[in-house]
């Protein structure tokens, strides 16, 4: 993002959102791999979070606001989805979930 | 037999393979010349030899050299001290795992001249059974190196944890927690306690707890702050957040935090008028008057 020049609220907002759902891969998902990829073109970071977790029985349920399965305040993956400027969650239950979100600079 | 070999090498030539040991180390380019003099690491080396050959002699017995054996104890305790006395003074992992494996190459050159040419089977063993050992001593090295620089990454932190949340007296009952850098549960944890104790200590009315060097507010260190200044309450005193800048607004908003009834404030000096106004106390400029 500083090599894109990004301004200081653009870069909070995706580190913001990036501590989100890193944070859910590793307590929710037991660790996780993760890319980064920085496409310059449309000075845009893209993040991809793949874990083997558990997974998510039900996405709507998931994005809502103040829900949680742990003991957080439960606003995490709804909260990085606004953040983000793209943001998708595919997850099969047992198998795992993959987060994957951009920030434009 | 091949470890009686070892042992009968080591024993016969033991000015000569420190001489070889140490010329190996010397064409690796692993005698530190800027970190210690000829005679430490003379000592250092000699020191681990004898070690080594004294745990050679204890093998020949059962002719094997297992690196899980009793007879290594004193190996190992050598080697700790060393490795402690390099790693202290900045010898690297890779040097010192080096420093073990130089010894190798030296004894199998005397092995070679040593062991009957026909006797192939008893080379090859014994070449075995000493590079089992040696490797298992350096992987030692090597596991003591990480675990003493493991020992000082936990101190710096515990070291840094301390610094990094002070409770400040600001004024009569007024107390200020200044946060900086990152805040996770460990660090989160540390600042409650000395949040909650500094109120009793002080006798604090307000605690200030000022964000102003925090990078980023996610809903864990949300969570963090909204705790702290729960605990506040319920010891009769009141938590002010100061240094909401106006990224971290943007981003609680969009997060969805409600910090509820808990005061905020963009700055410390607005946070400290604030308190100020709630105590009756007035700070009045001369000069102005």
């Amino acid at each position: 993002m500083d090599a894109l020049g990004a301004k200081v609220i653009r870069k909070t907002r995706l580190v913001t959102a990036v501590s989100e759902i890193f944070r859910n891969g590793l307590i929710y998902g037991g660790g996780a791999l993760v890319l980064i990829h920085c496409h310059n073109a449309t000075r845009t970071v893209w993040i991809d979070c793949c874990d083997d977790g558990p997974g998510i029985e039900d996405m709507a349920l998931a994005l809502s606001d103040g829900y949680t399965s742990g003991s957080g305040l439960g606003r995490g993956l709804g909260g990085a989805k606004r953040l983000a400027d793209a943001f998708e969650v595919l997850s099969e239950p047992g198998i795992g979930t993959q987060v994957r979100l951009a920030g434009r600079a | 037999m091949p470890v009686r070999y070892i042992h009968v090498i080591l024993d016969n030539e033991r000015e000569l393979l420190l001489k070889a040991w140490g010329s190996t180390q010397a064409e690796e380019g692993l005698i530190r010349r800027d970190l210690f003099t000829e005679r430490e690491a003379r000592t250092q080396t000699e020191m681990l030899y004898d070690a080594l050959s004294k745990g050679v002699k204890a093998s020949v017995e059962t002719d094997l050299l297992d690196p899980d054996a009793e007879c290594w104890d004193d190996m190992r305790a050598a080697l700790a001290d060393v490795t402690r006395e390099r790693t202290k003074r900045g010898v690297s992992t890779a040097e010192m795992a080096a420093f073990v494996l130089a010894l190798k190459y030296p004894l199998f050159e005397r092995l070679r001249t040593t062991v009957d040419d026909s006797n192939g089977k008893v080379l090859i063993d014994a070449v075995n059974q000493f590079t089992r050992l040696i490797d298992s001593v350096s992987l030692y090295t090597t596991e003591l190196c990480i675990s003493e620089r493991d020992k000082t990454i936990r101190r710096q932190q515990e070291e840094m944890m301390e610094l990094a949340s002070p409770v400040v007296e600001l004024w009569d009952r007024i107390v200020a927690v200044p946060l900086v850098g990152t805040l996770d549960s460990m660090r989160a944890q540390e600042v409650m306690e000395n949040t909650l104790s500094a109120i009793v200590d002080k006798k604090a009315d307000i605690v200030i707890i000022d964000i102003t060097g925090v990078l980023t507010v996610d809903t864990q260190v949300a969570q963090h702050l909204i705790r702290t200044a729960a605990a506040v309450r319920l010891m009769g005193a009141e938590a002010i957040i100061s240094g909401i800048s106006p990224r971290i607004a943007q981003t609680m908003v969009q997060l969805g935090v409600d910090t509820g009834e808990i005061r905020t404030r963009s700055s410390l000096r607005m946070a400290l008028a604030d308190a100020f106004r709630q105590l009756d106390t007035d700070v009045i400029s001369r000069i102005a008057k």
